[in-house]
């Protein structure tokens, strides 16, 4: 199977488990693209989110430059189109239906009841991130810091993404 | 107020593409409300439920429904494309410079410390939006339950599908009025 051809089925099986956005996938993400295909290491892998989550627009486009870094400019197609495209075109199809779905006795609980799932799958993207960025003790004290900030503060996480940058750039 | 037209809306989502650092949704909130009068709060509020729900990040679910409710299929391409263009561009041009440069110490070193600052906003994220939801018991286990298996590197759709039943039981069994509660 071509190359082109991986990339989009492994984005495109994670496009409709993306409940609650990127964190939410991101063990998958980590699961195929570095376990089961090898296409980058633990530390590209963590680099390349981050820059992700750096850049403005949806978080989930991390897909876009795992594709680009795996077979480049095409790869980054694949990988946008396998992550976004069966999401978007679900999202489409059920916008007639949501209108009367609205006051629905089943819409509360089905928001409501998938949240902690979402949210114990982003507590296990942070473990596995944490994992793979801590390689020396300067790194925990950022991924610390950083934890504490973003849950205890209402600043906008930019912060401490830059703040680690220039911690790395002057200490590592 | 008429309808925006299909270029209206790819203009005003190209914006807030490109100005949503850190979550679009406060940006797309702030431009349809506030900036352009599009929609009302309730209006927004109700979309963007509907978006949190469904799959795919939420951002670009609200803006296909903004699209769809204003200008149909054509509409929702419009909001879509100019939410991703952005960013998309953007990106394109980090992954270049990533591949050309990424290697350097000095990069690396910064790199690797924006990739610690990131793992702990994300760990941040879920112990702030996991005291905020203040779960039952029933609640909690199924969030636990999700971090265990994610730990134990279970494929996604299992999990997935396996514990989204016990939530929705879970949610609808606290959200039930019972005599001496509250």
């Amino acid at each position: 199977m071509s190359l082109l051809l991986q990339i989009l089925l492994a984005f495109g099986t994670l496009s409709l488990l993306a409940i609650g956005g990127a964190n939410a996938v991101l063990p998958e993400m980590h699961r195929l693209v570095v376990e089961v295909h090898g296409w980058m290491d633990d530390a590209t892998f963590s680099q390349l989110f981050a820059l992700a989550q750096a850049a403005p627009g949806p978080n989930i486009l991390a897909a876009s430059v795992m594709g680009w870094h795996v077979a480049g400019p095409s790869g980054m197609a694949m990988a946008t189109i396998g992550m976004l495209l069966p999401a978007a075109t679900l999202a489409f199809a059920m916008q007639g239906l949501t209108h009367r779905l609205r006051g629905n006795a089943w819409l509360k609980p089905a928001q409501f009841g998938l949240v902690p799932l979402a949210v114990g799958l982003i507590a296990g993207s942070g473990v596995i991130m944490a994992q793979a960025a801590g390689t020396n003790l300067l790194s925990f004290v950022i991924i610390a810091a950083s934890t504490v900030f973003v849950w205890r503060t209402k600043y906008s996480p930019l912060w401490v993404l830059a703040g680690g940058g220039a911690l790395g750039l002057l200490l590592l | 107020m008429s309808a925006p037209s299909n270029r209206a809306l790819f203009l005003a989502y190209l914006q807030i593409g490109l100005t949503g650092f850190g979550g679009v949704n406060a940006w797309a909130r702030h431009m349809l409300v506030e900036k352009r009068g599009w929609l009302t709060e309730q209006e927004y509020a109700e979309t963007l439920g509907i978006g949190q729900v469904l799959p795919g990040p939420n951002a670009l679910n609200t803006a296909i429904g903004v699209g769809v409710r204003f200008g149909g299929a054509m509409g929702a391409m419009a909001c879509a494309l100019g939410l991703l263009a952005g960013p998309m561009l953007l990106l394109a041009g980090i992954a270049a410079l990533y591949d050309a440069y990424g290697q350097l110490p000095l990069v690396r070193a910064t790199l690797t410390g924006i990739a610690a600052a990131a793992a702990g906003m994300v760990l941040g994220t879920a112990i702030k939006m996991g005291v905020k939801l203040r779960p039952t018991l029933p609640l909690l286990a199924v969030g636990l339950a999700a971090l265990a298996l994610a730990l134990l590197r279970a494929p996604l759709p299992f999990v997935v599908l396996g514990l989204a039943p016990f939530g929705l039981i879970a949610a609808w069994w606290a959200m039930q009025p019972r005599p001496g509660r509250r």
